[in-house]
């Protein structure tokens, strides 16, 4: 680097920089949180039930194998949309496949890749579900690209 | 080494690189898992084998941070550390306690360890990276509070160097965003976008600084470059690192909820995310170029070209391949992902580490000018055996990335393959990246068996300007 482009001009531009980004990030995440999510998220679904089933999601590791919203790990299927892929949009459907799921794991094939059996009594699976339906109606911009997830 | 209380990273050092040990015994066991299904199952799913890779990861990156930040803070402030006693009870709280974690993933099952460390009164776990039960995140809380503390108190009694002021600028950052890991709220959106404040804004953000300062610190030992030169540049990379990875988190906005700018705002700046690691190559080689002295040291020498290279690859130009937006709505959450995660995280942090112990722990053992010849050879093999493995590691996984898009993402509903039916189409590549990951290994036993090779270097014959004698 050229002798006038001195050390403390490029301290500046890293506090400058720095500080500025911070700020807009700051004001970007205000504009996020405050007035684009109530929109997308449909928060005014967001019932008790589909808290607990977050709760289940999270105490049984579920992310360790699986994607939501293509988050987590890539072992097992995408989520976010089974409740279109799998219960094709019906809740009642859902339910009832996610009760006859559960309950049949593991499968035990030799070779398979195996979910483990993780004895959720029947309102854990259905507060699963919920979560799940509701997750799926999030607005995000259209994700996956198919139902395949 | 300069002072006595240095000699505190030792013990950081070593516990990393046994973590690092078991971290790489559990990628083979997740390896082999993708191609034999039920390996190991019921004993240990693949849930859990990942959760130890990924947290030992985490966990040992800490340690080497840890003891690389107690090696050098001193030596930078020309004092000796404020308390040594404080930095090895530190460590053994820190070591109790991630066993402990980790021994609990093993052989308690999830739901329980859920219920005993009483996750219902702060709920924490079950997201990607911050499994830990609450107790064990308050405890690494702890934990980093006392280190700051220690070494805050080091940093201003002595000579404050910029190395020393971006390293615990990097710290203390990395502290502040751990805080949102406490943060779980009911609504899965809010949840995910502020994870991403511990997860983007600590590996694209404040590590950066971390791995800057550190990077900085070996090139003004190995090769007696005026510090002026040094640090304007450690200043401009960080600055680059912040300008463009703090909007970048924008990159992980796309497809969890928030609203469509951040399409844009994500795209243009994390495409300028490979630019901080391009020039810490452009650093690397340019200091190294402009040596004043040659250090006998040349395994640590080729630590930091080698992280300054591989950061870039992977950080760099396998993060630009997947972050515009049109592009990663096809590859997100795929193979793709998981390629750029493997490379960047060697490249940028694993590589780090290993430079400032291939640097500072043969002084530590009273080898000031570095190892013997025979050392370094044995531990630039294990240094190619696994950049070379990561390398083909990164390939498979990129190719089974590429074709899991073509297969599951590219056609439309009712013409895609399932998930799980893609799965089988690409094992092939999984198989290749398991043997990758042997070779991985092997090279891991290599660089460990180059520590238990006796000797040590002489000072330089050819030494051009000041001699090695402050090394």
């Amino acid at each position: 680097m050229a002798e006038r482009f001195t050390k403390s001009m490029a301290r500046n531009i890293y506090l400058g920089g720095s500080a500025f980004f911070v700020l807009l990030f700051l004001a970007l995440t205000f504009d996020t949180q405050i007035r684009a999510m109530p929109e997308r998220d449909n928060r005014d679904q967001l019932t008790d039930q589909v808290v607990r089933g977050k709760h289940v999601w999270e105490n049984n590791n579920c992310v360790g194998c699986h994607s939501l919203m293509g988050e987590g790990a890539y072992f097992a299927p995408e989520l976010a949309n089974v409740f279109d892929r799998r219960g094709a949009g019906n809740s009642e459907v859902f339910q009832a496949y996610m009760n006859a799921w559960m309950n049949a794991m593991p499968t035990n094939v030799p070779g398979r890749r195996q979910m483990p059996q993780f004895n959720l009594t029947d309102q854990e699976i259905e507060d699963l579900a919920a979560f799940l339906e509701w997750t799926s109606k999030i607005d995000d911009n259209d994700w996956p690209p198919n139902i395949e997830g | 080494m300069k002072y006595e209380s240095q000699r505190v990273a030792m013990p950081y050092f070593i516990f990393a690189l046994v973590l690092f040990a078991g971290q790489i015994l559990f990628g083979l066991i997740l390896g082999l898992q993708y191609v034999v299904g039920d390996f190991l199952f019921p004993e240990i799913p693949f849930n859990v084998a990942r959760m130890v890779h990924t947290n030992l990861l985490i966990v040992w990156l800490l340690f080497g941070f840890m003891g690389a930040t107690y090696y050098l803070v001193p030596e930078e402030a020309q004092t000796e550390l404020h308390s040594p006693l404080l930095a090895w009870i530190l460590f053994w709280v820190f070591a109790v306690a991630g066993t402990l974690t980790i021994l609990g993933y093993l052989f308690v099952d999830y739901a329980t360890l859920a219920d005993v460390t009483m996750n219902k009164l702060l709920p924490t776990m079950g997201r990607e990276f911050l499994e830990q039960p609450t107790i064990t995140k308050i405890g690494i809380a702890l934990v980093v509070v006392g280190f700051l503390y220690n070494i805050m108190m080091t940093a201003l009694k002595g000579r404050k160097t910029v190395v020393n002021i971006v390293l615990i600028t990097g710290l203390i950052g990395l502290a502040v965003l751990w805080m949102f890991s406490f943060y779980n709220p009911g609504n899965l959106t809010q949840d995910k976008y502020f994870w991403w404040f511990v997860v983007h804004l600590w590996v694209e953000g404040v590590w950066e600084l971390i791995m800057g300062a550190i990077l900085a610190y070996v090139l003004i030992k190995l090769t007696g470059v005026d510090r002026e030169v040094i640090e304007k540049w450690l200043y401009v990379i960080i600055a680059m690192a912040l300008i463009t990875g703090i909007i970048g988190t924008g990159h992980h906005f796309f497809w969890i909820g928030p609203p469509e700018y951040w399409l844009w705002l994500g795209s243009v700046f994390s495409a300028l995310e490979p630019l901080p690691f391009f020039m810490m190559v452009i650093f690397a080689f340019n200091m190294i170029n402009r040596r004043r002295r040659n250090h006998p040291n040349k395994a640590a020498m080729l630590w930091a070209m080698g992280t300054a290279v591989m950061a870039f690859l992977g950080a760099g130009v396998w993060g630009f391949l997947h972050t515009l937006a049109p592009v990663n709505y096809y590859t997100h959450g795929s193979q793709i992902t998981a390629a750029h995660g493997h490379m960047a995280f060697y490249g940028a942090y694993v590589m780090i580490v290993l430079t400032i112990i291939s640097y500072a722990v043969p002084i530590m053992r009273g080898r000031p000018y570095g190892n013997s010849n025979t050392a370094q050879i044995v531990e630039m093999w294990g240094f190619w055996l696994m950049t070379i493995s990561m390398v083909f590691i990164t390939l498979f996984l990129t190719g089974a990335g590429v074709l899991q898009v073509w297969l599951q993402r590219l056609p439309e509903s009712g013409e895609a393959l399932s998930f799980m039916a893609t799965q089988d189409n690409i094992a092939l590549f999984y198989w290749m990246r398991l043997v990758a990951g042997c070779f991985f290994m092997a090279g891991l036993v290599v660089y460990f068996g180059s520590f238990f090779i006796k000797g040590q270097a002489a000072p330089a014959e050819e030494v051009r300007g000041p001699a090695t004698q402050e090394a």
